[in-house]
C-alpha cells in the first residue's frame, strides 16, 4: 500500500469518528415555570392526575383499571437492548406549564416557548404562515397552542388535545379510547393509560379529505419528568388525513422515560398516513444521559379498503422500544411501514412493525433502513401473520442494514406466520458496509469522501424519505445529517 | 409434574442398571445433566425459537426407556436386506439405540478409522471419548441434558489425521417395539485434521403403530482443513416424535455439509448448533421437508461466527399439504471480529392446503462492520401462471405440479455433494408428491448409495 493510500485510510477513518462523534445541537433547556408533583406513582398521583384535568368518572376508573394491571406486570426484557434497571417511583407523572388562561393569538403565547421553537426552526408563525399546518404544540404535558382548528372545524374535523377532546366529545373518545391498544397490552400501555397526561386527537368524518397535514411537535422539557402522550386518530369511512409528528428534546443528564402510545382507527375506504420525525436527545458520546422512547403504536384496518401507511425517522433516544403496527381486519385494507432507524454513539433501538392481516386480499409492505455507527446497536423486529381465514394475502418485507463502524451491531429478527395456502409473504435483508467502489467512485469524481458518504447514506434513505410529506422530509434529511453526516457524511 | 420429573424418577430408580450398561463418559457426566435438569422444564409453546412447538407435550407420555438394554428383538439384517455383494457404504445400525455392526462394515474401512459402539468405545477408546464428549452439547438445552441424563449407547467415528475415507458410512437408525419407547442416541463424530469423510444417517421405523419418541445428540468435531458430509434423513412414520440436537465445531478452514432431510415424519424437532472456531471455515447447512396429514416440522438453526473468513450459505425449504405445521428459525450471529464473513440464509416454503401453516423466524446478529450477511424467507404457493403455461403446452396439470415441485426442491438437492443420494433423492420427492409412499420400502433400494447387480 503506498503512504499516500495510507493517509487516505486513516483520513477516511477519522472522518468517520468525526461525524459519529458529532454532539447534539439541539440540547438546549427552555425556562418555563412548570407544576410539578412531587415523584412516585401510586393510586393517588392517578386519583390527582385526573383530578387536575378535571376528567369523567369513567376516565378515572380506565386508568386505576390500567395501574391496577400495570402492577401485576413485569418490564419486558426481550428485546435486543440493554436497558438499565428504571425506578419507576423516582419520576413525576405530571408537569404542566403553570396555567394562565388559553392564548387567543400568538402574542399570548409564552415568549419563552416561543423562542424555543425558534431555535429548532419550527416556528409556530412560520408553520402557519409559510406551510398552512396546523399545529398542536406540547410542551411538556398540557397541549399549549392549537391553530387552525376554525378552518378545520368547518369541515367537521376534530383536532385537539386529549384533554379537551375528553370535555367536548366525550362520546367519541369513550368509543374509541383503548379500542386498538388496551390498557393490558403491555407494561408500557398500561403504565401510559394509567398516568397519561395529554395528547391529541383528530377525528376525521365520513368522506371528508382533511387539506392540510395536521402536524404536533412534542417536546419533553422539565428535568425529571417522563412524557405519555397518548394519541387518538380515527378516520371515518372515506377520510383522509396526514398526521405528522415531530420530535425534539433539550439536553439532560438524566435519563427521561417517555411511554407513549397512538392509536388509530381507519374505517372503510379510509386512508391514514402516519409520519415521524424522532430525535430525542439520545444522551451523549459516552452513552450518558438520553430519553428511553417505549412506545406502543397500532392502527387498526378496520374497514374494507382502508389504508394506514407509517413512516418513521428515527435519529434520537438512547433506547427506542417501538414497533408501529397494522392490524388488517377489512378485506382489501392496506398496512405500509416505511423506517430509517439511525443510531449512533451507545444509542440501542429495536424498532421494527407487525403486520396482522386478518382481512381477505389485504396487503402490506414493510421497508426497513437502518444505519448504526459507533458503538449503537440497531435491531430490526417484525412480525407477520397471516390468519387462517385471511386469503389471498401479500406482504413484502425488506430490510437493510448499513455498517459505519466495526463496533457497532445491526439485527434482524423477522417473525412470519402464514396460515394458509393462498397467501404469498416475502421478506429480504441484507447487511453490509459502505460499499468501497462507490465511496471509490465519488472521489474519482472529485467528490470528498465526507460528501460522498453523505451522499450514499442519503441515496440509501431515500426510499423511506420520499414517503415523507415534503415540509418533514427537509427537517429529516437535516437531521440524518446532524446525526451522522456532516462527518461520516 | 413436568415432563422431565419423569425421567428424573426413572434415571433415580435405575441408576445403577443405567451405568452398569454404560462405561465411562458416558457415565461420568450424568450428574451435571441431572444437575441442569432439576427443576426445569421442556420448552413449551411461546418460549423463544419454539413458536409453535411444545416439547413438554412430546415428553409427556410415559415412554419406557430399555436401561437394561434387554433384546427388544430388532434383528437390523431382517430390517435391512442390503448385505448385497459390491455394497458401497460402511454400514452399520441403531437398533433403537443399540449398536450393531454389520458383517463386514469395517471392511472397506482405512486403518486407524474407528467406527464402533460408543459404549465399547467409553472403555477401548477412553482417551477419545474423555477428550470430545460433552465437550459441545449444551447442557442449557433441556432435551440435550435429558438426553446426556440417559444416554447408554451409540455410535464413535473417528477419523485420524490426513486419513480420507472414500466410502460414505451409512448408519441406518431402527426403532422397533412393541410398547412405547424413548430411543436415547448419541453420536459422536471426531475428524482430526486434514480428515475426509462422508456420513449418511437414515432413521427407520418398522412396528409403526407403536408411538416413539427418537431422541439423539451429535456432536461432531471438524479439525483443521477437515472435510465432512453429514446426511441426516428421516423416513419414519406418523407416530415418530424425533427430538434432534446436532452440534458442531469447525477449526480452522474446515468444510462442512449438514442437511437435514424429512420425507416421512410424525413430530420433528431440529436443531443445528454450529460453532465457527477458526478463520477461513465453510459451511453448508442444507434443510428439507415435505409434510402432509397433521405432521409437524420444526428446524432450528443457530450459527456462530467467531473468525474471520467464514462463509456459510443456509438454505431451507418446505412443502406443507393437508394440515401439516411447518416451522423455521434460524439465527446466524457475527462476532465482533468476524471480519470478512459472508453468511447466506435462506427459507422458502410452499404452503400447498388451505390449512397448512409455516412459521418463519430468519434472524441475523451481526457485531461487526466488514461482512456480507442476508437471509430471505418467502411463503406462498406454486406458480399459477407456471402451470398454466405448461398445462396449455399439453402437459397435464398433474405432472406440471410434479416438476414444479421437483423444481423447487432442486436447489436442496443440487447441493448434496453425493452423486447417488442425490438421484435417490429426486426419486424419493417425486413418489411422495405423486402420493406414493416415498418410503424406503425395499430397504436395499432405499440405501441410495447402494447398487445392485
Amino acid at each position: 500500500m503506498s503512504n499516500n493510500e495510507n493517509t487516505k485510510v486513516v483520513s477516511d477513518e477519522q472522518l468517520i469518528k468525526d461525524v459519529t462523534a458529532g454532539e447534539y445541537k439541539y440540547g438546549f433547556v427552555t425556562d418555563i415555570d412548570t407544576h410539578v408533583i412531587p415523584v412516585g406513582l401510586n393510586e393517588d398521583v392517578v386519583r390527582y392526575i385526573s383530578e387536575v384535568k378535571g376528567e369523567p368518572e369513567w376516565l378515572l376508573e380506565f386508568r386505576l383499571k390500567a395501574y391496577r394491571h400495570w402492577l401485576t406486570l413485569e418490564m419486558p426484557r426481550w428485546a435486543h437492548l440493554d436497558i438499565p434497571e428504571i425506578d419507576y417511583q423516582a419520576i413525576s407523572y405530571y408537569a404542566a406549564p403553570k396555567t394562565k388562561p388559553a392564548p387567543k393569538s400568538m402574542d399570548e403565547v409564552d415568549p419563552e416557548l416561543r423562542k424555543t421553537f425558534d431555535k429548532l426552526g419550527i416556528s409556530l408563525e412560520e408553520q402557519m404562515r409559510l406551510s398552512g399546518i396546523a399545529v398542536d404544540a406540547v410542551m411538556d404535558s398540557v397541549s399549549v397552542k392549537t391553530t387552525y382548528r376554525d378552518k378545520l372545524a368547518e369541515l367537521g374535523v376534530i383536532f385537539c388535545s386529549i384533554s379537551e377532546a375528553v370535555k367536548d366529545y366525550p362520546d367519541l373518545v369513550k368509543k374509541y379510547l383503548g379500542s386498538v391498544v388496551s390498557y393490558r397490552d403491555n407494561f408500557f400501555a398500561a403504565l401510559n393509560s394509567a398516568v397519561f397526561s395529554d395528547g391529541s386527537f383528530v377525528y376525521i368524518p365520513k368522506g371528508v379529505r382533511c387539506p392540510m397535514e395536521l402536524s404536533t411537535y412534542f417536546r419533553i422539557n422539565a428535568a425529571g419528568t417522563g412524557q405519555f402522550e397518548r394519541t387518538l386518530i380515527v378516520a371515518d369511512d372515506d377520510a383522509y388525513v396526514s398526521y405528522l409528528e415531530g420530535c425534539t428534546a433539550p439536553m439532560r443528564d438524566e435519563n427521561q422515560l417517555h411511554a407513549a402510545i397512538v392509536e388509530i382507527v381507519v374505517e372503510d375506504r379510509a386512508e391514514v398516513k402516519y409520519s415521524t420525525v424522532q430525535n430525542w436527545y439520545p444522551g451523549d458520546k459516552d452513552g450518558k444521559g438520553g430519553i428511553y422512547n417505549f412506545v406502543t403504536k397500532r392502527g387498526l384496518c378496520r374497514g374494507d379498503y382502508s389504508k394506514l401507511s407509517w413512516t418513521q425517522v428515527e435519529t434520537g433516544s438512547a433506547i427506542t422500544w417501538k414497533y408501529p403496527s397494522c392490524v388488517l381486519k377489512g378485506n382489501n385494507s392496506v398496512g405500509e411501514f416505511y423506517s430509517v432507524a439511525v443510531t449512533n454513539n451507545r444509542q440501542q433501538a429495536d424498532t421494527g412493525t407487525k403486520m396482522i392481516h386478518i382481512g381477505k386480499n389485504s396487503r402490506s409492505t414493510i421497508v426497513s433502513k437502518g444505519i448504526s455507527a459507533g458503538f449503537s446497536q440497531n435491531s430490526y423486529r417484525g412480525q407477520v401473520k397471516i390468519a387462517k381465514t385471511a386469503t389471498g394475502c401479500r406482504n413484502y418485507t425488506q430490510c437493510d442494514s448499513l455498517l459505519l463502524s466495526d463496533t457497532c451491531g445491526a439485527h434482524t429478527f423477522p417473525y412470519i406466520d402464514v396460515q394458509n395456502d393462498s397467501s404469498i409473504v416475502e421478506h429480504e435483508a441484507t447487511t453490509s458496509k459502505i460499499n468501497e467502489d462507490q465511496l471509490f467512485y465519488c472521489n474519482q469524481r472529485g467528490i470528498p469522501t465526507e460528501d460522498a458518504v453523505g451522499l450514499i447514506v442519503n441515496g440509501y434513505a431515500k426510499e423511506v424519505m420520499n414517503k415523507l410529506p415534503m415540509e418533514f422530509a427537509v427537517e429529516a434529511q437535516k437531521l440524518l445529517q446532524v446525526s451522522l453526516e456532516n462527518s461520516v457524511g | 409434574m413436568t415432563a422431565i420429573n419423569q425421567y428424573i424418577e426413572l434415571f433415580k430408580a435405575t441408576r445403577e442398571a443405567i451405568d452398569a450398561h454404560s462405561a465411562g463418559a458416558l457415565n461420568a457426566l450424568r450428574p451435571k445433566a441431572l444437575e441442569a435438569l432439576e427443576g426445569a422444564r421442556m420448552p413449551v409453546k411461546g418460549d423463544e425459537d419454539y413458536e409453535v412447538t411444545d416439547l413438554e407435550e412430546v415428553y409427556a407420555p410415559d415412554y419406557g426407556v430399555n436401561v437394561n438394554r434387554i433384546d427388544l428383538g430388532v434383528n437390523p439384517a431382517e430390517a435391512f436386506h442390503c448385505d448385497v455383494p459390491n455394497l458401497s457404504t460402511c454400514l452399520y445400525f441403531l437398533a433403537n439405540d443399540a449398536f450393531f455392526a454389520a458383517r463386514n462394515s469395517d471392511k472397506n474401512l482405512p486403518e486407524g478409522v474407528i467406527v464402533k459402539s460408543l459404549r465399547r468405545a467409553a472403555v477401548e477408546n477412553a482417551d477419545i471419548v474423555e477428550k470430545y464428549y460433552g465437550q459441545i452439547a449444551s447442557l442449557d438445552c433441556r432435551p440435550t441434558a435429558l438426553n446426556t441424563l440417559l444416554a447408554q449407547d451409540g455410535l464413535l467415528l473417528y477419523v485420524p489425521k490426513g486419513v480420507v475415507v472414500e466410502k460414505p458410512i451409512q448408519l441406518v437408525n431402527i426403532l422397533n417395539s412393541a410398547t412405547p419407547l424413548m430411543a436415547v442416541r448419541r453420536l459422536l463424530i471426531v475428524l482430526e485434521d486434514d480428515a475426509q469423510a462422508r456420513m449418511l444417517v437414515c432413521d427407520h421405523t418398522q412396528n409403526k403403530q407403536t408411538d416413539y419418541l427418537n431422541t439423539q445428540v451429535v456432536e461432531i468435531f471438524a479439525g483443521k482443513r477437515a472435510v465432512f458430509d453429514y446426511y441426516d434423513i428421516e423416513d419414519s412414520s406418523d407416530s415418530t416424535h424425533r427430538v434432534s440436537n446436532i452440534y458442531i465445531r469447525q477449526q480452522e478452514a474446515s468444510n462442512l455439509m449438514v442437511d437435514g432431510i424429512t420425507l416421512t415424519n410424525g413430530f420433528t424437532r431440529n436443531n443445528y448448533v454450529v460453532d465457527l472456531d477458526g478463520d477461513r471455515t465453510e459451511l453448508h447447512l442444507l434443510g428439507m421437508a415435505m409434510a402432509s396429514g397433521r405432521r409437524h416440522v420444526d428446524n432450528h438453526t443457530a450459527v456462530n461466527h467467531r473468525h474471520k473468513y467464514g462463509t456459510t450459505s443456509e438454505l431451507f425449504k418446505y412443502v406443507l399439504d393437508d394440515q401439516a405445521v411447518g416451522s423455521f428459525s434460524g439465527l446466524i450471529k457475527v462476532f465482533p471480529g468476524a471480519d470478512k464473513t459472508e453468511a447466506y440464509q435462506s427459507n422458502k416454503n410452499v404452503c400447498a392446503s388451505p390449512e397448512a401453516r409455516m412459521y418463519s423466524k430468519p434472524q441475523l446478529i451481526i457485531d461487526c462492520d466488514d461482512v456480507k450477511c442476508s437471509h430471505g424467507s418467502s411463503i406462498g404457493q406454486i406458480d399459477q401462471n407456471a402451470l398454466f403455461y405448461m398445462q396449455s403446452r399439453g402437459i397435464p396439470e398433474h405432472e406440471a405440479r410434479l416438476m414444479l415441485m421437483q423444481a423447487f426442491m432442486n436447489d436442496v438437492i443440487a447441493g448434496v455433494r453425493l452423486e447417488s443420494l442425490k438421484d435417490r433423492l429426486r426419486h424419493l420427492v417425486e413418489t411422495h408428491i405423486l402420493g406414493g409412499s416415498s418410503s424406503c420400502q425395499d430397504c436395499a433400494g432405499a440405501c441410495p448409495t447402494t447398487k445392485k447387480d
